[in-house]
Parts: C-alpha cells; sequence; structure tokens
C-alpha cells in the first residue's frame, strides 16, 4: 500500500522527475505522429500501386503478343476460375510521344496502352483518374465538347470548342501568312529561299525537318482531315508527359500544358511484324489521366485497344483472332495472390512461355520494401531516443534514491522488506513511464488531428513549404492511426522507464538499513 | 543463555560488533548482555562513540551482530530469516530516532499510518483502512497531535515531529519501545515534555522502554539505567536502579 501512496507522492512532488520524462514524452509522440504518417504515406501509396496495377498482370513480351487471348482466358479460368473477379486484356507497347509546342516537336517516351475500354475498369481503378466526369464512367476515346477537369483550377480550355476555336485560328494563320508571303518576297527558287531565311532569323527554333515528313500512311490523310469537325483516333496522356509543373511567382503551384483534351499528337511505335517497322500516328488526346503516382503519370499513355491492334498489325488475317501482349486479373478479396501467381506459373511454365507473371506487390517490391525499411529504420531511431531518455530516468532515478536513502532507512526501521523498498522505486518508474507515454500519446494524437494546421502553421512561420506540391499529389498529409502500433510504442516506451528504474531500485533495496539512517 | 523468564521482554547475550575502516578493525560492541524486563524504562547512557546506538541498533535488528545473540521474549531474532526480522521490526518493537525520520512527503496521519501500510497489502489496507485511520487518529490524540493530522512534517515544530514519531511507533502497538536519543535534538522544556509523554505510556500502557541517552539528568529518570563505555557495559548496571 504504502509504495503506492509514496510513488504518487513523489510523482507530485519530484518535478525533476517529470522533468526526466518529458523526453520519453517526446519520443513516444514523434513515433506515433511518424508512424501515422508513414502507415498514411503507404497505404495511400499501396491503394495508388493496387488501383493502377491489377492483382495479377500476366505479360507477354514476344513483339507479336500472345495469340488468341479468349483460348489463354480459358486457360486461366480453368486453373483458378473461381479466385477471379474481372479480366482484361491490352497490349503493351514502347513509344515514342511527338507534342508540338511552339512549332516545336517535343518527344516523349512512354508506354503506349492499349486498353478495352469496357473491361479495363474491372482490373484496376483506370477510369477514376481521368479528368472529364464522363470519361470516368467509361472511356470512349472520342473527344468530348468541354468540361474537363471540372474541379481543377485553371485548367485550359479543352475539349471540341477548343477544336474548333484551334483549327479556324490555324486556318486564320495559314492564310495571313500565304497572303503577307504573296505580298512581301516574289517567288524564288526553294534553296535559295531556305538559306536566307535561316540567315536572316538566327538560329532557328522550328524543327528542322517537317513533321508530316514522319507521317506514316497510315489513318487519315491530312489533306482531306478538317481538325475543326474530324478527331484522329482518341488518346488518354498521363498528365505529367504533356505537363509540367512549376511554381509561380505568387508562390502557387501551376502546371503548364504543352498539350490538352482536343489537341493533336503523334505516337510512333514499333509494329508487331518480325520485320520491325516504326508505325507513326496521329491522336487526338481525348483526356488525360493523373494517378497522383509520378511513375505512372509520367510514362503512360492509353489508347484504344482495337485501334492500336491494327495499328500494329496483330489481328490475324486468316483467322481474325487479335494478339494482346498482357492480361490483367483482378481477384476476389479473400484470393491469396502468391498462390494464384504460382498457380498460373504453373500452367505457363516460363520454359515454354516467354509469360511474366507476377502480382502487383511484385512489381512494386523494390519500392514497397524501401517504404518498409525506412518505417523500420525511423523505429529503431525513435526507439533509440527513448532509450536515451530510459538513461536520463536511470540518472534522476540515483538521485532521487541518494536524496531518499533516509526515508529509505525510515521505511527499513519501519518493517519494510528490501523488496518493498524497491517495488516503490520500480512502481515509480512505472507510473513516470505511464504518464510521460500518456502525455505523449495524447500530444502524438493530439498533433495528427491538426496535422494539416500544423504543417500550415510551420509553413507560415518558415516561409518554407513542409509538403512541396510539386513533389507530393495529396494537399493534405494523409495519417493512419493504427491502436496496434500505439500499444507497442506505449508499452515499450513504459518498458523503458520501468527497466531504467531497475538499478536505482536494486541501489535503494540493498542499502543498509542504519547506514541510510545516518545519512547525511 | 537468557532466563526464560517471561518477565523479560529483551535480552542480549555476548554481543561483539566492530566496524571496519580502511582493513582497520574498530570494535564497537565488546560482549554485551543486557535482559530488559517487561514494563521498565531502562536507560542507556554512555558518550558519544560508546556504541550505545550501535546497540540499539541490533536491538531492532538493523543491524546484525559479529558474535552474540538477540532474543525476543525468548526468541532468537539475530540471525532469523530477513522476513521475520521485519515483520519484528514492524510490528513488535517501535523505534524513536534523535532526528524523528518522518516521511517528508506524508502528513502526519499517514505518517502514523505507514507502519499498517507496510504490514499489510494494498488490498486489505483498503478494506480496513478506516480502523487503521481511526486507531492513528487515537495515537494521534494520545500524544497530544490530533489538530496536526494532516499537516505535513515541514509544517511541524521539534516537539510536534517527535510526538507523531512517537505515535507512529504505537501505531502497531509493540511490546518494546526503543528510543535512540528522542530529545537530543529538542529544548530542554520540549525535551521534557516527550520525556513525560514516555513516562505516561509506561506507566498507563506498561509499554517497556529502552532510551539512549548521553544526559545523566534524563537517564536519572529511568527505572534502570546502564552505562556504557568502549562497547562495554559499566560493572555498576544497576545505578539508578528504583524496582
Amino acid at each position: 500500500m504504502y509504495r503506492w501512496l509514496l510513488c504518487l507522492r513523489y510523482l507530485r512532488t519530484r518535478y525533476i522527475a517529470l522533468a526526466s520524462i518529458i523526453s520519453v514524452t517526446l519520443g513516444v509522440a514523434t513515433m506515433i505522429v511518424v508512424n501515422s504518417v508513414m502507415a498514411g504515406f503507404s497505404a495511400e501509396m499501396h491503394e495508388r500501386l493496387h488501383g493502377l496495377a491489377s492483382d495479377i498482370l500476366i505479360e507477354c513480351y514476344a513483339s507479336g503478343g500472345m495469340p488468341d487471348p479468349d483460348m489463354h482466358l480459358r486457360e486461366i479460368n480453368k486453373v483458378c476460375g473461381d479466385k477471379i473477379a474481372g479480366s482484361s486484356v491490352s497490349v503493351h507497347v514502347p513509344g515514342m510521344l511527338g507534342i508540338e509546342f511552339n512549332g516545336q516537336l517535343m518527344t516523349r517516351h512512354v508506354n503506349l496502352v492499349g486498353i478495352d475500354p469496357k473491361t479495363y475498369d474491372t482490373v484496376s481503378h483506370f477510369g477514376r483518374y481521368l479528368l472529364h466526369p464522363d470519361n470516368q464512367k467509361q472511356v470512349d476515346f472520342l473527344l468530348r465538347e468541354n468540361g474537363f477537369g471540372p474541379d481543377r483550377d485553371g485548367f485550359p480550355e479543352s475539349g471540341w470548342e477548343y477544336r474548333r476555336q484551334k483549327a479556324a485560328y490555324d486556318r486564320a494563320m495559314q492564310a495571313e501568312y500565304a497572303r503577307r508571303r504573296a505580298l512581301i518576297s516574289p517567288p524564288k527558287p526553294t534553296t535559295e529561299n531556305g538559306s536566307d531565311d535561316s540567315d536572316s532569323q538566327g538560329p532557328s527554333f522550328a524543327p528542322s525537318f517537317s513533321a508530316e515528313l514522319l507521317a506514316s500512311d497510315i489513318g487519315l490523310s491530312s489533306n482531306e482531315f478538317d481538325p475543326a469537325t474530324e478527331q484522329f483516333p482518341g488518346i488518354v496522356l498521363g498528365i505529367s508527359t504533356c505537363t509540367t509543373r512549376m511554381r509561380e511567382d505568387d508562390n502557387s503551384v501551376r502546371d503548364h500544358f504543352y498539350c490538352r483534351p482536343g489537341d493533336d499528337v503523334r505516337m510512333m511505335f514499333p509494329n508487331a511484324s518480325d520485320d520491325t517497322k516504326v508505325v507513326n500516328q496521329k491522336f487526338t488526346v481525348v483526356d488525360m489521366y493523373e494517378s497522383g503516382m509520378s511513375e505512372y503519370d509520367s510514362t503512360f499513355a492509353f489508347v484504344s485497344l482495337d485501334r492500336l491492334q491494327d495499328f500494329r498489325g496483330m489481328v490475324d488475317p486468316a483467322k481474325g483472332t487479335r494478339s494482346v501482349t498482357t492480361i490483367q486479373l483482378k481477384l476476389n478479396d479473400e484470393a491469396d495472390l502468391n498462390e494464384v501467381r504460382d498457380e498460373l506459373r504453373r500452367r505457363f511454365p516460363p520454359e515454354l512461355y516467354a509469360y511474366n507473371i507476377q502480382t502487383w506487390r511484385d512489381m512494386q517490391g523494390p519500392l514497397l520494401a524501401a517504404v518498409r525499411l525506412e518505417t523500420t529504420i525511423l523505429n529503431i531511431l525513435l526507439f533509440l531516443i527513448i532509450a536515451v531518455a530510459g538513461f536520463g530516468i536511470l540518472a534522476t532515478f540515483f538521485m532521487i534514491v541518494v536524496e531518499k536513502t533516509r526515508d529509505i532507512g525510515t521505511l527499513k526501521a519501519l518493517g519494510a522488506s528490501g523488496s518493498g523498498v524497491m517495488s516503490i522505486f520500480l512502481t515509480y518508474g512505472l507510473l513516470l513511464g505511464i504518464v510521460g507515454s500518456g502525455v505523449g500519446l495524447i500530444g502524438g494524437l493530439v498533433f495528427i488531428h491538426y496535422i494539416n494546421q500544423i504543417a500550415s502553421g510551420i509553413e507560415w512561420i518558415t516561409g518554407q513549404e513542409v509538403f512541396d506540391p510539386t513533389v507530393y499529389y495529396f494537399t493534405e498529409i494523409p495519417t493512419i492511426v493504427d491502436g496496434f502500433t500505439l500499444s507497442w510504442v506505449v508499452a515499450g516506451a513504459v518498458l523503458i522507464a520501468t527497466t531504467a528504474s531497475v538499478l536505482p531500485a536494486l541501489r535503494a533495496a540493498r542499502m543498509h538499513p542504519v547506514r541510510a539512517l545516518r545519512f547525511e | 543463555m537468557p532466563s526464560n523468564s517471561n518477565d523479560v521482554v529483551l535480552s542480549t547475550v555476548d554481543l561483539y560488533k566492530s566496524y571496519h575502516k580502511d582493513r582497520v578493525e574498530v570494535p564497537v560492541l565488546r560482549g554485551i548482555n543486557v535482559e530488559i524486563e517487561r514494563g521498565i524504562v531502562s536507560a542507556l547512557v554512555g558518550r558519544s562513540g560508546s556504541g550505545k546506538s550501535t546497540l540499539m541498533h541490533l536491538m531492532a535488528t538493523l543491524d546484525r551482530p559479529d558474535r552474540g545473540e538477540v532474543y525476543f521474549c525468548g526468541r532468537r531474532i539475530d540471525n532469523a530469516p530477513r522476513a521475520s526480522r521485519d515483520a519484528y521490526r514492524n510490528h513488535d518493537v517501535g523505534v524513536i530516532f534523535q532526528f524523528y525520520h518522518l516521511l517528508p512527503e506524508l502528513s502526519a496521519i499517514e505518517n502514523v499510518l505507514a507502519p499498517v501500510m507496510i504490514a499489510s497489502s494494498a488490498w486489505s489496507y483498503f478494506f480496513n483502512r478506516k480502523e487503521a485511520r481511526l486507531r492513528a487518529e487515537k495515537m494521534l490524540d494520545r500524544v497530544g497531535l490530533l489538530h496536526r493530522a494532516k499537516h505535513k512534517p515541514c509544517e511541524m515544530s521539534g516537539g510536534e515531529m517527535q510526538r507523531a514519531a512517537i505515535a507512529r511507533a504505537l501505531m502497531t502497538d509493540p511490546t518494546l519501545l526503543l528510543a535512540d536519543e528522542p530529545t537530543g535534538n529538542l529544548d530542554t522544556e520540549t525535551g521534557q515534555s516527550i520525556l513525560l509523554l514516555l513516562e505516561e505510556l509506561n506507566r498507563e500502557d506498561d509499554l517497556t522502554i529502552v532510551m539512549i541517552t548521553h544526559d545523566d539528568a534524563i537517564a536519572e529518570q529511568a527505572d534502570v539505567c546502564y552505562r556504557m563505555q568502549d562497547g562495554q557495559l559499566d560493572s555498576r548496571p544497576a545505578l539508578f536502579q528504583v524496582a
């Protein structure tokens, strides 16, 4: 009984001991905040990664892809049909995107994906990352009139409205150029004319050869094509392939668009024949895709599966079957991804099929592992902080034991046993640990609750953004408070505080009563 | 061997104790034989360093003799297990000190309750707390300190602190009260009142008291006086024996 009474009294009267557990408090609070934010980040990342990638991806590396995908799907259904919730076939092909911007051709390498709009949304969250609300339900690769990115400030005017204006403007410009050229300079031989131009204008910013020269004969000829009323096959571009995000003078962050829905872009990609040639095809941007994962946003471009198969020559002229390069599967929630993957690997052994069968975790393995490692290291470091706090408690407790020497003698003279005296200090350590980590727990939770306000407060004070929106894609800091994490952090801190009090408590227990009573 | 008489509360047989300082053995007690009879106030007188405090510590089992035996009511206690020595100190003997040794964090009544708290678990104390509190109040009342029950030691005078210490020593209704210079730190008048209180306790409750003092005037008021010199009892043990 006396140990509780004394502990509580010590707790109330020894402020130095409370000071010694401030580091425990801070350590606990930091660990809780860090773990919650890390968990929030990684959950956000998982969700995005998983949302973009289907559960299982079967890729074929052959340039012609896998023939007869229906047969493959039937086989897959035989192997694990009960676990499959959705499937979609697609064609993945590396390509080069060419965007005409200010008279120049900008090129980006992209993964051109031919998707089946009907089934693609059953395996991944494709639609929800598109900018047009109607496309979010189902994309049809036809340009919409307007209404892109309704929730975005400053999204440029896009769609048919924009396309018509642009076409009219281009036509007017061309007419004006033709008129002026006719007025100013009489016709000259073309070679002379070219050299004159480059001399008088200095270094040229124009493309060295016209984009028209690159154009293949597939698709519509530009001569008969009216951009005000017609469109090329639709393409959905990853937003980072055609934008750059920059900080303005007023410190706001804006996207600059090199092209927008309604513009035409050029795609160059290999065809599927053994004698590979480059297909150069114009597409009309019908929407943009922003998932928040820069890896995806900066490398993907989506077109309709049928059109891509046509362009690449993936249709068997005899049987009419169409080849694909990729089969994506969505599994039931309870299905074990690795198990299904292994079953499929047994059905399509790598010795016979040049297929790469992966789960989404396999694909993102390095990234997920890096985040896990980061979390582990952070936890170890922060726990070391609490351990350092433990030594502070140890030192403070030794001081308190020395200070309380006479009281320890008195207690022993009154019949308190060594273990009883020891338990006073152990209980004291325990209570300090509980108080310290309890305050830390509350502090940490409050911090998490107001983390966005605190972040903006810090921004206001330091004038520096905590989460740079040019780097991070979320406007709010994601946090997840996990009860299990909370309890082990608190339990660990309490354990450290109690462990730190063991040595001083042992010293108190072993104190000779007579020497303790005579202690000055 | 000690006499088996029921009248002897505490006896020591041939006690030896020495301290070691830098490998030099300093003998403190050199063969002490004392018999404390029930209901008697005994005084241990001697100069400082004569070993009287050490003797009292051995009597209270706060320390262990190098040689010799200590008996309480015919039961050997100096080599008893730790737990029974703790119980002996808690229950059978009350100790008061020159410097009171109250626990500064606790109020007077809590200090008085301390021995009961030490003896009982939190659980059993919780169920008997009213009873214990009543007894503590009674003890404080007995030493005339009930009005100070809620006060901390730092708010009390020396005399009051010593009274509180006496109340604490009496809390478990001990057979024997060991007092180590109870008036040593008090002015004459206050000291006298403490002595009167002890005398009254002896008279009314038949409490056996062993009191250490260096003051002959105080020793003279005792029933028996043992004079100590160089770790031995003076050859004239019962100088002031009255009974």
